[in-house]
């Protein structure tokens, strides 16, 4: 085996991924008393003015990567809560218009559980099924069109699966029917080109940490024209125009700053080698028997890999891997043993949604490290099945839907 | 999933050395082999148990076990610490065993817990099976 392996080999980029040097240089660089410490909305002196200057700045490669007006950002402190303030601040300020969103069942639980807090609140919901590629269907969404409907809320790439959605064909039918559209794009930054100059989009949700930036800071775009109104959440000081008070992190937000400023000049070389690395890991996984990738591989991003591994459940399989960083799903769920609401939502079963792994590639994997996967991976899906009494029902011809299973 | 040492290698010999802790199969027809299996794939773990046994006087011993486990990395070591307490035991001594035993064996957490009782599960219809054969 190559020497050249680190183990144990992150696989995990979709949950997070390292900061890059380049951004630590950064950030360290706004932190101590020789540095550019200073409160960014201190107006009385010159701490507080370069300060402020090197949040615009950032302010500004964020907006260039996107395609938008510097002053559509507001600084929150993740995806999470930039998620929250879209979906809440619209329902707040527009609630005398209606009272009914629309988003999908597969969206990240930082856009379903604020779905679920208006519900109590007297919102109505609507959860719309993916079709069995992960995708939303802009027919549905007309669908599920009311007359008191304010806002639809669907993600650009899905975290689990690396599936891609038609913002386009969605947002076009929401300008038609005057209903603001908000867009879960942690997943997309440095991935996929975005230029809200011409998509049809009110709100975008955008996260630094899955772009090789700081935890703890992301980003809300909100759409000046045509202007779109939030209702603010956190309240102290009217800091991001009014939208999202609080002291701006200064150091996190160039962290984010620089990691979307090398993200726009990296994107093409990122995505290039990581789509050879995807090949290659494909084309050599897709030889072991009775395994299947979820999501449309037509319609996907080529960082993100979700297999079923028939008849070998996942837990077992991250345990026999345990030189690989992968997760089974969302690692905000893992620690529960429910499978993957999002697979199952596809219509998987529960044992092909059981056994299904996420792997992510990202800016520092290696040939050799996808090598080495691959090898461990072989190795741990034969012996796992050797083990598995459903793989020995199955090469004895033995249909396990016809099997009347004892359950517990 | 924080794992207890005894978990993670109870688990790692037996998908190493798969012959060593008796993963396989028996013929379930043969007369001496009784056969258990439980749980469902839409459950997340299935368990086959199967015991060979001899008569010996007026008691059957338990001469050798086969096993096959889909589930988490608990339910495997769960099936293979309870083939290891099986071997050379009377039916009467292998009924006594308690999924409490397997808890204790592994230091199983309490989210796992039912992994022991589905093995106890396994055991308890295996024997039944080579009862009926009898």
């Amino acid at each position: 085996m190559s020497n050249t392996v680190n183990l144990p080999i992150y696989l995990d980029y979709a949950s997070t991924t390292p900061v890059d040097p380049r951004v630590a240089k950064k950030i360290s660089d706004h932190l101590t008393l020789d540095g550019n410490f200073g409160n960014p909305a201190s107006r009385s002196h010159k701490f507080g003015w370069k300060a402020e200057e090197a949040v615009e700045e950032a302010r500004s490669h964020v907006a260039n990567l996107v395609g938008c007006d510097p002053r559509e950002i507001v600084w929150t402190s993740g995806a999470t809560e930039a998620d929250n303030l879209a979906i809440k601040g619209i329902a707040n300020f527009y609630q005398s218009k209606g009272k009914h969103i629309i988003t999908s069942k597969i969206e990240h639980k930082a856009v379903l559980d604020p779905c679920r807090q208006l519900e109590r609140e007297g919102f109505e919901v609507t959860y719309l099924e993916p079709n069995d590629g992960g995708i939303i269907s802009p027919e549905s969404i007309l669908d599920a069109i009311r007359e008191d409907t304010i806002l639809i809320s669907i993600m650009h790439i899905n975290n689990e699966l690396g599936t891609v959605n038609d913002l386009v064909s969605i947002g076009k039918l929401a300008r038609e029917k005057g209903i603001f559209f908000h867009v879960d794009a942690a997943q997309s930054t440095g991935k996929v080109d975005i230029d809200l100059s011409s998509l049809p989009v009110d709100l975008m949700s955008f996260s630094a940490h899955k772009t090789y930036g700081p935890k703890g800071i992301g980003a809300l775009f909100v759409r000046r024209k045509p202007r779109v109104r939030i209702e603010a959440q956190i309240h102290g000081g009217g800091h991001e125009r009014g939208m999202r008070s609080g002291t701006l992190p200064t150091h996190q937000i160039v962290g984010m700053g620089e990691a979307f400023r090398i993200a726009k000049k990296e994107m093409n070389a990122d995505k290039e080698r990581i789509e050879l690395l995807h090949n290659k890991f494909y084309e050599s996984v897709s030889k072991i028997e009775e395994i299947y990738v979820n999501g449309d591989v037509n319609n996907k991003v080529k960082n993100i890999l979700n297999i079923s591994f028939a008849y070998v459940e996942g837990e077992s399989l991250i345990m026999a891997l345990k030189d690989i960083a992968v997760s089974s799903g969302s690692a905000c769920t893992s620690a529960s043993l429910e499978p993957s609401y999002v697979l199952r939502a596809l219509g998987r079963k529960d044992e092909l949604a059981s056994s299904s792994i996420r792997f992510s590639f990202g800016r520092f994997t290696t040939e050799e490290d996808v090598e080495y996967t691959l090898t461990l991976i072989n190795h741990a899906v034969e012996r796992l099945r050797e083990l598995s009494p459903l793989w020995e029902m199955y090469l004895d011809g033995i249909d396990l839907n016809t099997v009347d299973w004892q359950t517990h | 999933m924080a794992y207890s040492k005894k978990v993670v290698d109870k688990f790692e010999n037996t998908i190493n050395e798969p012959a060593k802790f008796n993963v396989g199969r028996f013929d379930p027809k043969e007369m001496n082999v009784g056969t258990g299996m439980v749980g469902a794939p839409a459950c997340g773990d299935v368990m086959k148990l199967q015991i060979k046994c001899e008569s010996q006087g007026n008691t059957h011993v338990i001469k050798d076990v086969k096993f096959k486990t889909y589930g988490c990395g608990s339910a495997i070591a769960s099936s293979s610490e309870l083939v290891e307490m099986l071997i050379g035991k009377t039916l009467e001594e292998a009924k006594e065993i308690k999924n409490i035993d397997i808890v204790e064996a592994l230091e199983l957490p309490p989210i796992k817990i039912h992994c022991s009782v589905l093995a106890e599960d396994s055991i308890k219809q295996a024997i039944e099976d080579y009862e009926q054969k009898q």
